[in-house]
């Protein structure tokens, strides 16, 4: 074989982040330039504060569910029930919180394990029962937050206890703690899928179903797990969410943000498809959406024409990381400028 | 313009391509004439496909001229190069398996009757089509349902539907038997008579010497040289395609002679009126241990179907299968791969690459899926395994992380060789191993079945090759219609002998 015909190609992991980190930088610059203040950071009692840090402290809810979405999504699937799971999720935690028998840690873990449950429930439908995962997700969809309603009663709970305000207001080490936890969820999620088998069996089987169970992978097992860590992922967004606002409406809790997480997927690179997933594209695509929505209200966007900006932003990144959108534009320029 | 140019179709001039980290061609000229069967040839990776590719517009080239007639094109699609009058045949199978047969020949030049598609029309349309390439199906059917076979006929139907100047099939024949091959060829040579232009690429040097009035040869992505094929003989063809010495096939053929007259070893596997209604019916069958045992038959004769039920990817109905003395059934591939079986399937599109990941990643999934989920093989292993069969098999790669749809097409095949060399099985099925390998690879494929069958491991192997089938195996079950009809021993096997148990259950019924 002649030596010069292959060169080796550097891998280069940042490679799947140009894309999404252009289209942050883009809306970085146009705030720079046209929203007043968008930088300034500045010290308070010891705690950070500015625009930025407040994007990354909102976004936590969406940085967290797109972990776990990327994680179905790679599989082929998706999971529709976050939004509904985070609220049964916040219910259960607002309901024990406010019983003075119940100690702190347990409210949590009851929180999360009902959250976990939920993606269990989830993994049965798609794997035993071979149920569609845009309709067996949509079942809890619609579903869960009638559980939420059947918890409170109907009633918006108020609850005041320090500890749980602190998951969503707290500082660490001058830090936003909601910010601190989605750093947390996504390296245990780098280190669980990577460190293990999982990462290679979910992008297998989202790649070629056929062809990895021919190979010996247990593509129900894979699924399964990754419906019930999306549950879990979904717990931890409704519990931030929940104590952000001190308060719990089951109406209104994690309202309409699976489809920001599945956007915040798509954004970060991985192929609705499946195959490939890129977590820190997922962060990244989900600090995006945040921007964008600071962004309208900075410019004072009415609420109910934002979604077309959003939308258009969205359209934008996407179109840029396809290969053949960019090929196209590439021959286009070039027959323009010859 | 000169005599010499006006007698060609195509003229490719200086045709360059690159793809990150590989020069897939370089500086290559082409030329085919009218009314004469062009052969493409070149080892696994030569750039055969990509010179098709580029050609045909589905991927841009980095230079270089082409011209059809005398007149420069330039496609940027596959209909682009439909309506200048070049029909192809892509390598892989690009066609639409949910759609029917019939929706698949007429894909893109439906028929129409006031603004709709003229369903009628179509099926006959489609029908008239399969029937040049002698094949008559329920158009109606999705293709999918089919075996890879037929989607290859599906494929050429749909190619010669279109009115053409230059038809180009790539490797258009690795999934076909010979009667199928001759029927294609009948064809061609009726479509060269008319004038037509073709090109052909293949593996399979007698199809070359039979069909093939010129051709070229590519090595590494360069022009080698262009040739009559009557004043170039075999060797010579060889030697231009791979540029080394080949392994001897006379020391594969010496091995299995000894091996036929070793004692009986000591049996494996065993199917005893193993059976699945409408895949195979019920049959007999063993292999030992250092024992390769073919699998012989027409196409659709039940030979996959076979594997198939062995593997646990469909369950048997009837009869037992015992293996290593136990008596077992296989649920799942998983199972079949947890009590040391290995199966590299035939179609290697839908069941074996994972297209996305890498190289590295394709070569250790069966052997991590065995390890389990919380056993992963550490990255260094996972390299130091990769880099071995990338070397064993002679993978050509820019290196282990490029991904395996980047590769050409024999190239693909070998790697799914590696993923199940890589388990060291007790029992290695191979269904059509050898499907678009070239003809070095292939050499060095059948030494390396034999010096596994030295070291004990049992192999069942699937071919529509007799040629290697009977280089290789020390016995050979016969199937035909879905059923076994004969068992062929020892000195006992033959082409010849294959082929008349194959027709002679035809004439008993
Ligand atoms: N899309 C692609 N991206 C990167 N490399 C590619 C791509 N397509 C082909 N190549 C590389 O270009 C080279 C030529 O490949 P090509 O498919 O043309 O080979 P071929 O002659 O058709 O081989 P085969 O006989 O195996 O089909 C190979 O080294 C292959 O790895
Ligand atoms: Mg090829």
């Amino acid at each position: 074989m002649r030596a010069d015909r292959f060169q080796k190609q550097p891998a280069r992991w940042w490679s799947s982040l140009i894309w999404p980190l252009t289209g942050l930088a883009l809306l970085l610059l146009f705030n720079l330039f046209f929203t007043k203040g968008f930088f300034h950071l500045e010290i308070r009692d010891g705690h950070l504060y500015g625009s930025l840090v407040d994007i990354i402290n909102r976004g936590a809810p969406v940085m967290i569910l797109a972990l776990g979405m990327t994680l179905v999504i790679a599989t082929g699937g998706v999971d529709l029930s976050v939004g509904a799971v985070m609220a049964i999720a916040g219910t259960v935690a607002a309901e024990l919180i406010n019983n003075p028998k119940v100690p702190f840690p347990a409210v949590i873990l009851a929180a999360l394990a009902v959250a976990v449950a939920a993606g269990c429930w989830n993994g049965l439908l798609v794997t035993l029962f071979r149920v569609q995962p845009l309709v067996a997700t949509l079942v809890l969809m619609v579903g869960g937050r009638g559980v939420a309603q059947l918890i409170t009663n109907g009633q918006q709970i108020y609850f005041e206890d320090p500890r749980l305000v602190f998951v969503g207001n707290g500082h660490l080490l001058g830090l936003p703690f909601p910010a601190l936890l989605s750093l947390g969820m996504l390296l245990l999620t780098a280190v669980l899928t990577r460190k293990t088998a999982i990462g290679l069996f979910i992008e297998s089987v989202g790649d070629n179903q056929t062809a990895s169970a021919f190979a010996g992978v247990n593509a129900r097992t894979v699924k399964f797990l990754v419906y019930t860590f999306s549950g879990l992922c979904a717990g931890l967004a409704g519990l931030i969410d929940t104590s952000n606002i001190k308060s719990v409406d089951a109406n209104k809790i994690g309202l309409s943000l699976e489809l920001d997480a599945i956007l915040a997927v798509v954004v970060g690179g991985t192929a609705l498809t499946g195959g490939r997933f890129y977590l820190v594209g997922a962060i990244v695509g989900a600090l995006f959406i945040r921007t964008l929505t600071t962004t309208m209200y900075a410019l004072n966007v009415k609420s109910d024409v934002a979604p077309v900006p959003k939308a258009l932003a969205i359209i934008a990144v996407c179109l840029l990381q396809s290969p053949a959108f960019r090929r196209r534009v590439a021959g286009w320029w070039a027959a323009r400028k010859s | 313009m000169t005599l010499e140019a006006s007698a060609s179709l195509l003229e490719i001039r200086g045709l360059s391509k690159s793809f990150p980290g590989v020069k897939a061609l370089e500086g290559v000229d082409f030329t085919v004439r009218r009314g004469e069967v062009h052969a493409l040839m070149g080892e696994n990776g030569a750039g055969k496909s990509t010179l098709i590719k580029v050609l045909t517009g589905v991927y841009p080239r980095d230079g270089g001229t082409f011209r059809l007639d005398g007149v420069a094109i330039a496609p940027r699609s596959t209909k682009d190069a439909e309506s200048v009058g070049i029909s192809t045949v892509y390598q892989e199978v690009n066609l639409i398996p949910h759609l029917s047969v019939a929706e698949n020949i007429c894909l893109g030049r439906q028929p129409m009757r006031w603004g709709m598609i003229d369903w009628r029309a179509m099926a006959r349309r489609a029908e008239a089509a399969l029937a040049r390439v002698d094949l008559k199906l329920d158009v109606h059917q999705p293709l999918a349902s089919h075996s890879i076979a037929i989607q290859q006929l599906t494929a050429l139907a749909r190619a010669l539907d279109v009115e053409a100047k230059l038809l180009i099939l790539d490797e258009p024949t690795s999934s076909l038997d010979a009667k199928e091959v001759e029927e294609l060829f009948q064809v061609l040579r009726k479509l060269r008579a008319q004038g037509m232009g073709i090109v052909i690429v293949t593996h399979f040097l007698d199809q070359v010497y039979a069909i093939a009035d010129r051709i070229t040869v590519l090595r590494d992505g360069r022009l080698v040289g262009e040739y009559e094929t009557a004043k170039l003989p075999r060797v010579e063809l060889v030697s231009r395609m791979v540029g080394r010495e080949l392994t001897k096939m006379k020391a594969v053929e010496r091995g299995t002679e000894a091996a036929r007259h070793a004692p009986a070893p000591e049996v494996l596997l065993e199917l005893r009126q193993f059976g699945r209604p409408g895949s195979i019916a019920p049959l007999d069958l063993t292999v030992g241990q250092g024992e390769v045992v073919g699998l012989a038959g027409l196409l659709g004769s039940g030979r996959t179907e076979t594997a198939r039920i062995i593997f646990g990817i469909d369950r048997a109905r009837s009869g037992e299968m015992w293996l290593g003395g136990k008596k077992t059934a296989f649920r799942s591939p998983r199972h079949a791969i947890q009590e040391g079986l290995a199966f590299t399937p035939e179609n290697r599109k839908v069941e074996g690459v994972i297209p996305h990941l890498s190289v590295r990643e394709n070569i250790i999934l069966a052997l991590q899926a065995r390890a389990g989920l919380l056993r992963p093989i550490s990255r260094k292993r996972q390299g130091e395994i990769a880099d071995e069969f990338i070397k064993l098999l002679g993978i050509s790669t820019p290196g282990p992380e490029q991904a395996v749809m980047n590769l050409s097409g024999g190239n693909q095949q070998k790697v799914l060789l590696a993923r199940w060399l890589a388990m060291q099985p007790r029992l290695l099925i191979l269904d059509e191993p050898t499907r678009g390998i070239d003809v070095g690879a292939k050499a060095e494929i059948e030494k390396l079945v034999q010096s596994l069958r030295e070291k004990g491991m049992a192999i069942l192997f699937i071919s529509s090759e007799l040629e290697e089938v009977v280089r290789g195996c020390q016995r050979v079950v016969v199937l035909r219609d879905r059923a076994k009809v004969g068992e062929l021993a020892g000195d006992a096997i033959s082409e010849e002998a294959i082929l008349h148990t194959i027709a002679g259950s035809s004439h008993a019924r």
